[in-house]
């Protein structure tokens, strides 16, 4: 690759040589026998865990194994939303470190992860919806973060295209936090891929986990497809699958596995410049660099381990949508996917020690891991370097659920299906 | 997903309300052990990525319980079984098996 980063520089001196110039931005990297720290899953939070364990804690001799290939799984599938829009204490810090780390990422990781701070609008739609999110953006405004409560004309200003005199759901305003937005969520999987594996890390794709070697409660190394690898430390960062690895440790999470479907339109010019999602069903929806329009909506609703739903969702997910803007109907759905959900039973995440040493937790991400990517691989690098939580993730404890703590966002209680 | 449901026939998931797995069952409350079981109960799960029973309420239709095998790998439908008829049979075998250690 053209030596020293990306810059205006390199890509000005390729367009000259005709593109011949430019290199594998990380290396396929073969297993070695023994890694201080190992990471199983090369998604965006494994990648990252790795990139920061690299940087800020100055770990070496690290590896990401990865089933696949690096970003085939939920980090590619998602809807691409940033935001720090969270109610609750134990997230609401964790979720603005990750958008401040969002905010820096492209200069740290020398890579365009096309961040766009287009602003999340948060739409609702009777007074008390009105009173909960004024509560909400409250909340956010004492942690520190921007929230701003728009009446109706206000929406109407920015999108008059909305059905706002919708019979059911009239639109009555919203709540922006105009720092959220999109990122390119491939280019993320790939820039901290690239910006780890510059730092040394040894990126093994097709490299799967079948099992953990222990030295009495001292996880030794993993079993894997490409042999053993002998490891100080181990690091799960597989959500979606979590429940299947965690039982080759002997261990029983508090997690269902289910599905949720995303769909992408054809391309149509300029239509909706930020993320906007209604209030009084499940939809959201923004428009990419690419012109289609990305939306989603709720789970499916029942245990999955298969990357694809069904109908009844995707009927109530463009009903959502007709509800809201209605000129949407005439364009065409594109293709739709599935994506597999570590539901957690309080709808946050877990990141933590395991009854094992050396092993630990980095799961339950519900549908929400994107946006949480640079501040998870952080704090899950904070505690595998150091042993202990970091500051933010302090209550994403294992054992929340036997002690009383649970951080209930939905307030739904322990039912993953209606998170 | 299609349901075969034992009162209406085939019918598709949308009339159907999930609630999760069927396999578990209340703890006794009365055992010593009662607090960590039912923290298991209530929080844990097997999740396993493969054959999954599991209860569906048929809300749009006649209103049974339903107890329903389906492979969560590819949502193929395996058996669907009224549950107080699965919930009868449970409660047989183990007066059988309880009257049998009764006997020994």
């Amino acid at each position: 690759m053209a030596a020293g980063g990306y810059s205006i520089f390199s890509v000005l001196r390729e367009a000259l040589r005709g593109h011949t110039g430019w290199g594998p931005a990380w290396r396929d990297a073969a297993p070695k026998p023994a890694y201080d720290i190992v990471i199983i899953g090369g998604g965006g939070h494994g990648l990252a865990t790795a990139y920061y364990l690299a940087k800020e804690y100055g770990e070496a001799r690290i590896a990401v194994v990865e089933k696949g290939w690096i970003g085939g799984g939920n980090v590619g599938r998602n809807t691409t939303i940033v935001r720090s829009n969270y109610l609750l204490p134990g997230n609401i810090p964790f979720y603005e470190l990750s958008m401040k780390l969002w905010e820096g990422l492209e200069q740290d990781i020398n890579y365009n992860a096309m961040v766009s701070q287009r602003g999340i609008l948060n739409l609702y739609h009777s007074d008390a919806q009105r009173d909960a999110y004024a509560r909400r953006g409250n909340a956010m405004r004492l942690h520190g973060v921007d929230s701003e409560l728009l009446d109706q004309s206000a929406v109407r200003r920015m999108y008059p295209f909305l059905d706002f005199e919708n019979a059911r759901f009239p639109i009555q305003g919203g709540l922006i936090q105009r720092r959220g937005g999109t990122v390119r969520h491939d280019a993320v999987a790939w820039g901290y891929a690239r910006a780890a594996d510059r730092r040394g890390v040894d990126i093994i794709q097709n490299c799967e986990v079948t099992g953990f070697r222990t030295d009495g409660n001292r996880v030794s190394g993993v079993e894997t497809t490409r042999g053993f690898i002998q490891a100080g430390k181990v690091g799960l960062a597989v959500a979606g699958n979590s429940s299947r690895v965690a039982a080759m440790a002997g261990m029983r999470l508090p997690i269902e596995s289910h599905v949720l479907q995303a769909f992408v339109s054809e391309s149509i010019k300029p239509f909706i410049d930020g993320v906007v999602t209604f209030g009084a069903g499940h939809f959201y929806i923004s428009q990419s660099d690419k012109g289609g329009l990305v939306f989603g909506g709720d789970l499916d609703g029942y245990n999955s381990y298969a990357q694809r739903g069904n109908m009844p969702v995707v009927e109530d997910v463009c009903e959502g949508g007709m509800a809201l803007m209605p000129r949407i109907g005439r364009v065409r759905l594109l293709r739709s996917w599935g994506g597999i959900m570590d539901m957690s039973m309080d709808g946050s995440p877990i990141i933590d020690r395991t009854g094992i040493e050396g092993l630990y937790l980095n799961a339950g991400w519900c549908y929400g891991g994107f946006k949480a990517t640079p501040a998870s691989g952080l704090c899950f690098a904070h505690l595998i370097a150091r042993g202990e939580a970091h500051a933010v993730a302090k209550a994403y404890r294992l054992d929340r659920f036997a002690t009383g703590h649970a951080i209930d966002e939905k307030g739904m209680g322990p039912y993953p299906h209606l998170h | 997903m299609r349901f075969n449901c034992p009162c209406c026939g085939e019918r598709g998931a949308e009339e159907f309300v999930y609630h999760g797995d069927a396999a578990a069952t209340r703890p006794d409350a009365n055992s010593p052990t009662a607090m960590a079981d039912f923290i298991a109960y209530t929080y844990e799960r097997t999740n396993a990525a493969g054959v999954h029973r599991e209860l569906w309420y048929h809300a749009a239709g006649c209103h049974l319980w339903l107890v329903v095998a389906r492979n969560v790998m590819n949502h193929q439908i395996i058996s669907v079984a009224r549950a107080r008829d699965v919930a009868l049979a449970q409660t047989a075998q183990a007066t059988c098996g309880a009257q049998s250690n009764g006997g020994t």
